[in-house]
């Protein structure tokens, strides 16, 4: 990566911090809801033989409502509202580059095993985002991975995920 | 001496050629641990928890263990050579560590940093060893309202002592209080909040979610600031070491005080961070160069290392005698304990004495060796953090990969592990503390069993909470430390509080 930038006069747009801040808080407060549903579903009650399954997770529940409610409220409403921005254009740029690839590498784990994939991530990662030479990151991707493959396959004896398709069967393990 | 008896055959438990090799691999994995932003103490760990399935829960807990001393030790260099934290609980450390790595004198700051872990541990390990069967005795006489009463204190103190605001360290406990009860109910067997989603039957297992939350979110937050390591060089030389240690007794009021602040607030779970700032401006009050703060003053690196050492040793302390963790990493330490079969809490000290007293004589003998391999190791790992931020992420991302993998064999728990991310990058940004979350995660099935058996034996009265002195003393406690954000500010009405300078830099843990 190259070094930090400094925008410095620049002026930095983007989402105001309190506007995800009251995002977030509003998720928590649905999640509260969900777990009060779903133990209120489940009995949260007294039953005959002692408290119910919800009986626990309702309350629970309700707390997170009650503080999700209340950072919400701090984040709107609260005496430093912070209109910082979350993050810029180009922070957020750097934090999706790392992101999206993630994404996309636990995708192709789920085809094509942990091996394979992280061979092809650590690769790609470095001829695009860290400009190598691609032979120079082949051979990176390529010594860390068969790192790996010694450490936990042979060494440890704990298998890891070969994906749907197994590429690597024929090696025997 | 009865403990002192315990801790000698522990030592012949451990003294086994294949303990000491393990010894030195996890200090050496915990240090690189430590060095390599985006993994830490906490989720090296769990990382790394896999590899032990097979080994002897002994050599398995020393070499855990190891691991743990190794970040604490390895957090350092990265603050004092390159100014940026490799731990939350060594920001501290920067704010004099660095200045003296700009004078040219890195290799004193290092010296004095390691030393003082090192004290800082020593003294922490001595108390656990006298302190922690005593505690262990004295909780064998707990039924369900007393563990449910410290349970309860645990986690009102994460919001009476904790930093920010007291609604985001309740939203982030009870998060992990509701993860915690999904899946199958421990007391009926029934399938509870998994919405007909037949792999949640499993639950939320701890692991992932430190792995996601501490590994993937931070791998985001340092790509965001666009990291670029510009580091000082290091060589420590005999010569500095020992001219380094003849300075340090001069300052042993400061280790001394460090050292208790550290077990303070390792044993309530305030953590490492918090007394690692705390030390750090008490030394600056007490300290006649206390204006030289700052500029690189050798007292400003030994008291912050000092106390986090201390700390992050004495949280080992509730993780063993009553089974509940101080920090995120003995949690994982704890969820270790639990899949080899070993249930912590009072009855270890009786019934897995060998493991118990190997694992406190491997904390002597750990930090020893840590010490050792930290001085002669560290041009090695300063070298590490010269390579490039995009060859390290990648490998960092496929390693949470892998560790998230092997708890469970299951590729959902990958997908878990990039959401946690996502979850933790968003909350570290807006200030959530991520212990709590993690804490509850995992005692919230023990916390809840103890709940519901206190409420059977009292059928449904809350009164039980306060049915003798010591279950009502402990649940009043932790009620007073609930309301102390309130408490406080009423206080502050009244009496205007003292400013406290370092709270802008110190991180919500």
């Amino acid at each position: 990566m190259e070094p930090n930038q400094e925008s410095g006069a620049e002026v930095r747009s983007g989402v105001a911090t309190y506007v995800v801040e009251a995002i977030v808080a509003t998720c928590i407060v649905i999640l509260g809801a969900v777990v009060i549903q779903g133990s209120w579903t489940l009995g949260s009650g007294w039953t005959s033989d002692g408290p119910g399954s919800g009986y626990f997770p309702f309350y629970i529940g309700i707390i997170l409502c009650i503080s999700g409610v209340g950072t919400l409220y701090q984040a709107l409403f609260g005496k430093e509202k912070n209109t910082e921005v979350f993050v810029d254009g180009e922070q957020l740029k750097r934090v999706l580059a790392v992101l999206i690839p993630a994404i996309v590498y636990v995708l192709a784990v789920q085809f094509i095993g942990l091996y394979v994939a992280s061979a092809i991530y650590i690769a790609l990662f470095m001829i695009i985002l860290g400009k190598f030479s691609p032979i120079k990151s082949v051979i990176t991707s390529f010594l860390v991975i068969a790192l790996f493959f010694f450490m936990f396959e042979v060494w440890f004896k704990v298998p890891l995920f070969k994906g749907q398709f197994e590429p690597l069967s024929f090696l025997g393990y | 001496m009865e403990e002192l008896n315990s801790l000698f055959h522990g030592f012949s438990v451990i003294l086994t050629p294949m303990n000491i090799v393990l010894m030195f691999v996890g200090i050496i994995l915990g240090v690189l641990i430590g060095v390599l932003p985006g993994l830490g103490g906490a989720n090296g760990v769990a990382i790394l928890l896999p590899l032990t399935f097979t080994m002897s829960p002994t050599s398995a807990i020393i070499m855990l263990s190891c691991i743990y001393w190794g970040a604490l030790f390895g957090g350092a260099i990265t603050s004092i050579l390159f100014n940026i934290p490799g731990e939350p609980w060594s920001v501290a450390t920067t704010f004099d560590g660095y200045p003296m790595a700009q004078q040219g004198k890195a290799g004193a700051a290092l010296t004095a940093a390691f030393t003082s872990s090192f004290i800082g541990a020593f003294v922490a390990v001595v108390m656990i060893t006298f302190l922690a069967p005593l505690v262990a005795k004295f909780a064998l006489k707990f039924g369900p309202p007393e563990f449910f009463a410290v349970y309860l204190l645990t986690f009102c103190s994460f919001v009476g002592m904790g930093k920010g605001s007291p609604f985001k360290i309740l939203a982030s406990m009870t998060i992990g209080f509701a993860l915690a009860s999904v899946g199958m109910d421990t007391v009926t067997g029934q399938l509870r909040l998994t919405f007909g989603i037949p792999d949640l039957m499993r639950g939320f297992d701890f692991l992932i979610a430190v792995i996601g939350l501490f590994g993937i979110g931070e791998i985001l937050l340092s790509m965001e600031e666009g990291l670029a390591f510009s580091g000082k060089s290091a060589k420590i030389d005999p010569k500095v070491v020992l001219e380094t240690w003849k300075k340090l007794p001069k300052y042993w009021m400061t280790s001394l005080r460090s050292s208790l602040i550290g077990i303070w607030m390792g044993i309530t779970p305030g953590g490492a961070t918090p007394a690692s700032f705390m030390s750090y401006g008490l030394a600056k009050k007490m300290s006649k160069n206390g204006s030289k703060f700052g500029s690189g003053e050798i007292e400003g690196v030994i008291a912050p290392e000092t106390a986090a050492h201390a700390a992050g040793t004495s949280a080992l302390l509730p993780m063993l005698a009553l089974g509940i963790p101080g920090s995120p990493t003995a949690a994982v330490l704890l969820g270790g304990l639990l899949i080899w079969g070993l249930q912590p809490g009072p009855l270890l000290f009786v019934e897995q004495k060998d493991f118990v007293w190997g694992l406190i004589a491997s904390m002597y003998l750990g930090n020893l060796v840590g010490l050792i391999v930290v001085l002669t190791t560290v041009p090695l790992f300063a070298s590490i953090l010269r390579i490039p931020f995009s060859i390290i992420a990648p490998v960092i991302v496929v390693i949470c990969a892998i560790g998230a993998y092997t708890v469970h064999n299951a590729m959902l728990d990958i997908w878990f592990m990039m959401l946690f991310g996502v979850v933790g990058y968003l909350f570290k940004k807006l200030d959530y503390p991520l212990a709590p979350l993690v804490l509850a995660l995992v005692l919230g099935d023990k916390a809840e069993d103890s709940f519901r058996q206190a409420m059977l034996v009292s059928q449904g009265e809350m009164s039980i909470m306060w049915s003798n002195p010591l279950v009502g003393g402990i649940t009043t406690l932790a009620l007073i430390l609930l309301f102390w954000p309130l408490i406080s500010r009423v206080l502050a009405k009244i009496r205007p509080p003292k400013q406290n300078e370092f709270a802008a830099e110190q991180p919500v843990d």
